[in-house]
């Protein structure tokens, strides 16, 4: 069971973030005659810490909800907002064969370099910026979103000098720049700009653990699997004993850490309290009143991920940056006619469906959705399957993507020295643009070097 | 224990059971119950606590996850000098805590305690050199059902097979080093696909685990889960797959980014890989892995600027031959038992011990687990399996269902399921999903055993009377009374001072103590301080 709350929480929380309450004023009592944090200007990490004191007497026992007494909260609502940007962000784990998802049918040294796994011309829609390519039949939901202007493709992009490395390569991705010891997310530094102490749900994995793209070096961010699991119970538990027990959970990642381990065993704790109130309020809202999706999404954990993820972003949620992994493995080196085929359709079908709900519900307008790789592939197979490359294929897909094509596609005549497609995009730029276009955040402060990088127009 | 009193479950969980307390003999548990007795006579207790290695400072509240040691790019010269130790001195209880949680899977009820005031090295070695097989008592491992495992083939029943293991092997530092080899050579079974095939492997790993490195590797090298999972059975003197060629030396043997390799060396090592098959059939899968000359690529090959006729035994050779091999394999074995980076001086002294020990994995491990900054640096997290495990162990709970498979897995780690070749990520266990998966996990632990506040007619009730420090002892003891910081201990008995509203009404008394009973134990096992070591 969920901490229970007060039945007006989240209209509270809403109120809240529609910047109706203003800091410092106070907030409508929950309990009349209690002590309000509010009143005395106690954020919630310094209310948890005192309730874990002397004055748990006072508090620890009441149903209070001390998240909704910060003043963090009054303040995020300014930041936030039912209009701020989301950037829905889609790993596709292992490194996609660049050449088949957007394959270039039309060359001949594709049939040379690609045997037995080279897509015959007219097995997709042909690709409208370039004719020589050709969408995968797999990815048709794509070309049927590019044909409606909504997605802007990257059909070589990398940076240089690429590494083939799986680790190393998704690092930099993840990074945002070229070092091996860079530690935050590039996604995780925006929110180190932007974010609020008291919202992990600014940076949202859906998924079992955090995307490294995501860590920061001190705002909270969460990873949530289901909201509708995101429960803690335990046997012989009940109130009143539970409110205060999570509570005390919560206290005990509020206490000052002594070591990075205890840091992060410390910070697990609190910010998992704060994401427990988030979504048993969700869960409960969609609950009393549902409102559900016109849109019917395919099955299978991802396309479920995206349907509660639009659910969400409609209640308004705090989310800023999002992060998922696609369907399966994109490591394809044996086998990878099915492999790719499969993990396309699902994956692909399930961004469609993602898209078309944000539509129905109004939300498209506020939503990117970025797909990216760690790299292409080996344009020569190596049989049933390709090695390691370098420049790959990434999209952004939503309403508000410029949809035209940055960097051409560069042909497989002359390849780099390790016999890898060559960029024509550097994703350093794609990510200045997307700050500066998107997020209306100076990239400078985000990416080292970022006037370096050539910008593309990503945004309309 | 369910509904037992709060005094009988303090007392019965702390008694030394078959597998627990096996180093420390009579004298040893005689002291550990004289500790406990101590403890249950005097409610003010007079707790050892988890030292606090650093004054305590306020963290910026991110998520960067904590630094692994890695192997520098420019490392010393191999020294013979020996490596610093800190010698023999008569063992503490925190430095048993530590050693148990992070040589083996925690201490069993009273172990720690018995370790106490016995010399340093010999404690040690009681773990790295353990004499014939490893003998595992109390009961068998069984599911739900009561049926023993089955975990060649049913889902899950191979991680609590091996999780059995952790809990009631005697020989805990052979199991971590499996473990250990689990993760850095990391197949997973979601592409090897036979549980069989995994634990063959597991089974390698278990019978090399503190043995030479290169025999280990080669050994690795042609293991057919790894043949499978890496794509060995592909590579071929006609189609080479540089899969294997590549991770055996970044993530194996030499790291990247070190300048040790070179992308011509990656295809020139698939080349010298080519030649391993296996055959296929509906009823086997794959059956038959074995080299097969006429699929292997005669040609001259060059790697590492050496030039000959190469084939699997010399990819092995060249990598632990290489000279950038030692200071990866050291320091990378380093960072499974210490979150810091050697000195120089200890990474050249960890490095000679190695080479002049014939690559011995056993020799580097004791010297790392004698090391100063082993007991006296800072903490690290424990993975979720070893916590999963741990806790069992505390409470001396055998396997008894399958449910730690999919628990372990939304905590971060399933066995036989790692994430990647890299192996788990030990830098981020902890987030807003695998922290409350842990709670989880500690729930399910006490399934068995928590008292319950509306017990069945004719069951014994919980004490209507338990006063907030009885029962916070009580909960401790439960856990075989962990090392917990001052501050959480403060912060836990705030808890169980304020949580019930007296006065109660009669039928209340019962039933909410029985409630924060559960809730202290719950608090306990999920603090923060049981998840570092």
């Amino acid at each position: 069971m969920a901490r229970s709350c007060s039945c007006n929480d989240f209209t509270r929380s809403q109120l809240l973030r529609r910047g109706a309450a203003i800091a410092g004023k106070g907030l409508p009592a929950i309990e009349p005659g209690m002590p309000l944090p509010a009143g005395t200007g106690l954020d919630r990490r310094t209310f948890l810490l005192r309730s874990a004191g002397a004055a748990l007497s006072v508090y620890g026992a009441s149903m209070l909800s001390p998240r909704h007494f910060e003043e963090g909260i009054a303040q995020a609502s300014a930041a936030g907002g039912p209009n701020a940007p989301v950037l829905v962000s889609i790993f596709m784990e292992g490194g996609w064969d660049a050449l088949s998802v957007l394959a270039p049918v039309k060359e001949a040294r594709y049939k040379e370099l690609r045997p037995t796994l080279g897509l015959a011309e007219g097995a997709g829609e042909v690709f409208t910026e370039d004719e020589n390519l050709m969408w995968h039949p797999a990815a048709g939901g794509l070309a049927e979103l590019h044909g409606e202007g909504k997605v802007t493709v990257f059909p070589a992009i990398g940076y240089e000098p690429s590494e083939e490395s799986h680790f190393t390569s998704r690092h930099y991705w993840e990074v945002g720049q070229l070092d091996a010891n860079a530690r935050s997310g590039w996604m995780g530094r925006y929110l180190d700009l932007v974010g609020e102490a008291d919202n992990p749900l600014q940076g949202l994995s859906l998924d079992y653990s955090l995307a490294p793209a995501l860590a920061t070096a001190s705002m909270p961010v969460a990873a949530v699997s289901s909201p509708a699991d995101y429960t803690m119970w335990a046997y012989g538990l009940g109130e009143p004993v539970t409110g205060p027990a999570l509570e005390t959970f919560g206290a005990l990642g509020a206490l000052p850490a002594t070591s990075p381990a205890y840091a992060q065993a410390r910070g697990g704790s609190y910010d998992t309290s704060l994401v427990l109130e988030e979504m048993a309020n969700f869960v409960k809202l969609e609950k009393e009143s549902p409102d559900s999706s016109t849109v019917t999404y395919p099955t299978g954990e991802f396309a479920e991920r995206l349907a509660v993820l639009a659910a969400m972003l409609h209640r308004e949620m705090p989310i800023k940056c999002v992060s998922l992994n696609a369907v399966g493995s994109y490591d394809t080196h044996s086998g990878e006619v099915d492999t790719l085929t499969t993990n396309l359709e699902q994956t692909i079908g399930a961004l469609v469906a993602f898209q078309r709900d944000l539509e129905a519900r109004g939300l498209d307008q506020r939503v990117l959705i970025q797909l990216w790789s760690e790299f292409g592939r080996r344009p020569r197979e190596n049989g049933s399957g390709t090695d390691h490359g370098a420049g790959g294929v990434a999209f952004l897909i939503g309403s508000r993507a410029a949809g035209k094509m940055v960097g051409e596609f560069p042909g497989l005549t002359k390849l780099d020295e390790n016999e890898n497609l060559v960029k024509t995009s550097d994703f350093r730029g794609m990510y200045c643009s997307l700050l500066e276009q998107w997020f209306q955040t100076e990239a400078g402060l985000v990416i080292p070097e970022a006037a370096s990088f050539e910008r593309p127009v990503l945004v309309v | 224990m369910l509904g037992d009193e709060p005094a009988t479950m303090a007392s019965s969980s702390v008694t030394p059971t078959g597998h627990a307390g096996k180093a420390g003999g009579a004298q040893g548990k005689a002291a550990a119950k004289d500790h406990h007795d101590k403890h249950r006579k005097h409610h003010k207790r007079r707790r050892h606590r988890k030292p606090a290695h650093r004054p305590a400072i306020a963290q910026p509240h991110g998520t960067l996850g904590t630094i692994l040691p890695v192997a520098p790019a420019s490392p010393p010269s191999s020294s013979p000098a020996p490596v610093p130790s800190i010698g023999s001195p008569p063992l503490t209880l925190d430095q048993a805590y530590r050693l148990l949680w992070r040589a083996g899977f925690g201490p069993a009820p009273g172990q720690a305690e018995s370790l106490v005031g016995q010399p340093l090295e010999e404690v040690v070695f009681s773990l790295t050199r353990p004499s014939g097989p490893a003998t595992l008592s109390g009961p068998e491992p069984v599911n739900e059902e009561g049926e023993p495992l089955d975990p060649d083939h049913a889902w899950g029943d191979d991680h609590c097979w091996w999780l059995d293991r952790m809990v009631r092997s005697d020989q805990q530092l052979i199991e971590r080093m499996t473990l250990i080899l689990h993760d850095w050579f990391a197949n997973s079974n979601a592409q090897v696909n036979s549980q069989q095939l995994m634990l063959e492997q597991n089974s390698l790993f278990r019978s090399m685990a503190v043995g030479s490195f290169d025999e280990l590797f080669l050994a690795v090298t042609t293991n057919p889960a790894m043949l499978l999972f890496l794509n060995g059975t592909s590579n071929n003197k006609w189609d080479p797959n540089e899969n294997y060629a590549r991770e055996m030396m970044e993530l194996f043997s030499l790291g990247a980014d070190r300048g040790a390799y070179t992308e011509d060396d990656v295809r020139e090592m698939a080349r010298t890989l080519t030649g391993w098959c296996s055959d296929w059939s509906a009823e086997l899968g794959n059956y038959n892995f074995r080299f097969e000359p006429s699929y292997h690529d005669t040609g001259q090959k060059t790697v590492f600027g050496q030039t000959g006729n190469w084939n699997y035994e010399d990819a092995v050779r060249l990598c632990v031959s290489h000279p950038l091999h030692a200071s990866f394999f050291v320091t990378k074995l380093w960072g499974y038992f210490i979150p810091t980076a050697p000195s120089e001086a200890t990474l050249a002294s960890l490095q000679g011990v190695y080479t002049s020990s014939a690559y011995s994995i056993r020799a580097v491990v004791e010297a790392i687990l004698q090391h100063p900054d082993f007991y006296e640096g800072a903490e690290m997290v424990t993975p979720p399996v070893v916590y999963n495990a741990g806790l069992l162990r505390s409470i001396s709970r055998p396997i008894d269902t399958t449910a730690w498979a999919w628990l372990s897995a939304n905590a971060g780690q399933q066995l036989f399921y790692p994430p990647n070749v890299s192996g788990w990520d030990f830098t981020r266990w902890l987030d807003t999903s695998t922290a409350r998966a842990r709670w989880e996990i500690a729930s399910y632990v006490t399934a068995k055993s928590y008292p319950n506040p509306w017990p069945p007619e004719g069951q014994p009730e919980y004490s209507a009377t338990e006063d907030p420090a009885t029962a916070l002892s009580s909960a401790l003891a439960y856990w075989a009374n962990p090392l917990l910081s001052a501050e959480s201990e403060q912060c836990i008995t705030a808890f169980a001072q304020s949580v019930l509203k007296e006065p109660l009404a009669q039928w209340e008394r019962s039933p909410y103590r029985a409630m924060r009973q559960n809730a202290l134990r719950m608090l306990i096992a999920t603090s923060p301080d049981m998840q570092v070591s």
